[in-house]
């Protein structure tokens, strides 16, 4: 019969009309700025950069200025310049630290590549979205102070990952501070030789590694 | 338009709109008037982005069909020339934002060939499930689309968009972004899934032949459809092979051609899939090509759900940087939702590609455009350009 299909399509809006008021699987708008939305964990929207202590901010950060990001952005939205001088960072080891950071979130297109090549663990991806600004300049160009992070903030929006990183951080330290004790050790038994070259932290494993 | 005099009209007119024939009939006397020629695009909502179309309208049929492209051109070929091979990931994500991962995928399998590279079995299964979820957002969301160009504002296009929704959000938890999924690497994939995601994911491909089969009660045997689908657009399976059409605009008009059975890419050889085909190869058998593969990706899922084995999903071997191919030269390709996307990759040692260069499918699908809507109305054309499935971030990159 001519019409039957239109009818039949007619059924299934009905349907799906009226379950809208009572089937909670049918009703699939989130009110979103009336209720916050729901991040995954794995959700990444810009960079920011971890510190170890937050009422410190600028002397602890991971960050010891290798400029391996900067190199590897694809579209070279980040600016590092490197400091004259050297700041003991959380194991107490003299570093390099970034004199200016600078990530302009204009250009930034949250592909994580940062995230994926940094050695030490410094830069991670945020989940902030709502950063509308009026200037281009002061809103979207984020400096050193504006990007760095405690590392609480990154335990509370990314825990598994957090914890992971933790974990494998105190470790190196560990096993980092043995090695020099061992190298202390050895050189007060044999003062002639050379000394020990410090020990540095290790780099990621894997570098390719996926991270869990 | 110009005007010619009225001998070898007929001649003319019996040829018109054929292959081979003449694509604007010269009309003009005093019962039919001038030719008219209307600029449609690049701002409007039809054409699926910033695509325009200069259409030659005799009364109301279209006599010649010029598409105009190129305002999304953003140099990628050229910029990825510039860059490591690492950092051109995230810029193919922006080619068809669609499906990112499929065209992840694609470049991933250029450069893998390029540099000999293997690839986990855990890798090649994950990159299965993720190219044929991305099979069913992009053409669920062209037939919600398609049905937006025939003029039924909206139900099936946010029918559509709730279930890409669902699979978007999946692609989130994962790899952290919806559409810019950036989840191959050279040598296995970024993310591992965890237990509850891959729970998620099977539940989901279960329960969707159920909106298939809601989808094809409210719209497939409509009769107003019918009318404004079938026979309009035609396109023979001649044409198509010589114009180089790939994907299910070429299979809806017979040819069996998917590039998952002629190469058997990745493991799909181990996967038990029929690939549908049309017999008219006009609108509505472009549209049910659709429906029809989406059934069988949901085959193929259940399937690789089922066959996933553990072990690593990354290569040992694989570096993330710092990489240099040796000189040589590498095409990977892949049925993308489209068509055959493919990379052609020539390196001479050096950290960046030494040419760069991509086959888009929505491209070349594109060029048999004007063909197949000569002698429709202007109102066909439109429904025949959302047929073709294109998306502009491909088509002019």
């Amino acid at each position: 019969m001519l019409g039957s299909g239109i009818l039949k399509g007619l059924g299934v809006t009905a349907k799906n009309f009226v379950g809208s008021y009572h089937d909670p699987a049918r009703m699939v708008t989130q009110e979103y700025p009336d209720t916050p939305a729901k991040l995954p964990e794995a959700y990444r929207n810009f960079p920011f950069l971890v510190t170890e202590n937050a009422t410190d901010p600028m002397g602890t950060l991971r960050c010891v200025a290798c400029q391996i990001c900067e190199k590897e952005c694809p579209p070279q939205c980040i600016y590092i310049e490197k400091s004259k001088d050297k700041k003991p960072d959380a194991a107490g080891k003299p570093q390099l630290y970034p004199a200016v950071f600078a990530i302009d979130t204009a250009v930034c297109m949250s592909c994580q590549l940062c995230v994926e090549v940094c050695p030490f663990d410094a830069i991670k991806m945020d989940h902030v979205f709502e950063v509308a600004a009026t200037n281009r300049f002061e809103g979207l160009l984020l400096n050193r102070e504006q990007l760095a992070k405690p590392n609480e903030y990154f335990h509370q929006i990314r825990p598994a990952e957090a914890a992971e990183v933790d974990g494998r951080l105190t470790a190196e330290r560990k096993a980092a501070e043995e090695k020099a004790r061992a190298a202390a050790a050895a050189k007060a038994a044999a003062p002639a030789k050379p000394a020990a070259p410090a020990a540095t932290p290790a780099p990621k494993p894997a570098e390719g590694g996926a991270a869990p | 338009m110009s005007c010619s005099d009225q001998s070898g009209l007929d001649a003319e007119f019996s040829t018109f709109g054929r292959p081979g024939g003449p694509t604007v009939r010269a009309v003009h006397d005093d019962f039919h008037g001038d030719l008219l020629e209307v600029s449609m695009g690049p701002q409007h909502p039809s054409t699926h982005g910033v695509f325009r179309m200069v259409v030659t309208l005799d009364g109301e049929q279209i006599v010649k069909l010029k598409p105009v492209f190129g305002y999304l051109h953003r140099n990628h070929e050229k910029i990825a020339e510039g860059t490591s091979y690492l950092a051109s990931m995230p810029y193919t994500d922006r080619l068809d934002y669609l499906c990112s991962m499929t065209t992840n995928w694609a470049y991933a399998l250029a450069v893998e060939k390029l540099s000999g590279q293997a690839v986990p079995d855990r890798a090649q299964y994950l990159r299965i499930i993720m190219a044929e979820l991305t099979r069913l957002v992009n053409h669920s969301c062209l037939v919600g689309f398609l049905f937006n160009d025939l003029g039924t504002s909206f139900t099936p296009l946010l029918y559509a968009f709730r279930e890409r929704e669902k699979i978007l959000d999946l692609f989130e938890a994962l790899s952290g972004s919806r559409m810019m999924c950036n989840y191959q690497r050279f040598g296995g994939c970024r993310v591992d899934p965890s237990p509850e995601w891959l729970a998620a994911a099977s539940a989901l491909v279960d329960n969707f032949p159920r909106f298939l089969d809601e989808y094809e009660t409210m719209l497939t045997g409509n009769e107003i459809m019918l009318a404004r689908t079938q026979g309009i657009g035609r396109l023979d399976a001649q044409r198509a092979i010589n114009a180089g059409i790939t994907g299910p605009v070429l299979r809806a008009s017979g040819v069996d051609y998917d590039i998952r059975k002629v190469d058997g890419t990745g493991f799909y050889s181990r996967f038990d899939f029929r690939v549908p085909l049309g017999a008219h190869g006009d609108t509505y058998d472009r549209y049910m090509m659709r429906i029809l593969e989406m059934r069988e990706s949901v085959k193929i899922l259940q399937q690789a759900f089922k066959a996933l084995p553990g072990g690593p999903i990354m290569d040992p071997k694989a570096k993330l940087r710092g990489f240099r191919p040796k000189a040589g030269e590498a095409y990977g390709r892949l049925e993308s939702p489209k068509g055959e996307l493919g990379f052609y990759l020539i390196s001479d040692g050096s950290p960046n590609p030494w040419r760069y260069r991509v086959r888009p499918p929505s491209l070349i699908n594109l060029t048999l455009l004007e063909e197949m809507c000569l002698g429709h109305t202007i109102a066909d054309s439109v429904v025949i350009l959302g047929s073709i499935d294109i998306v502009l971030g491909e088509v002019d990159r």
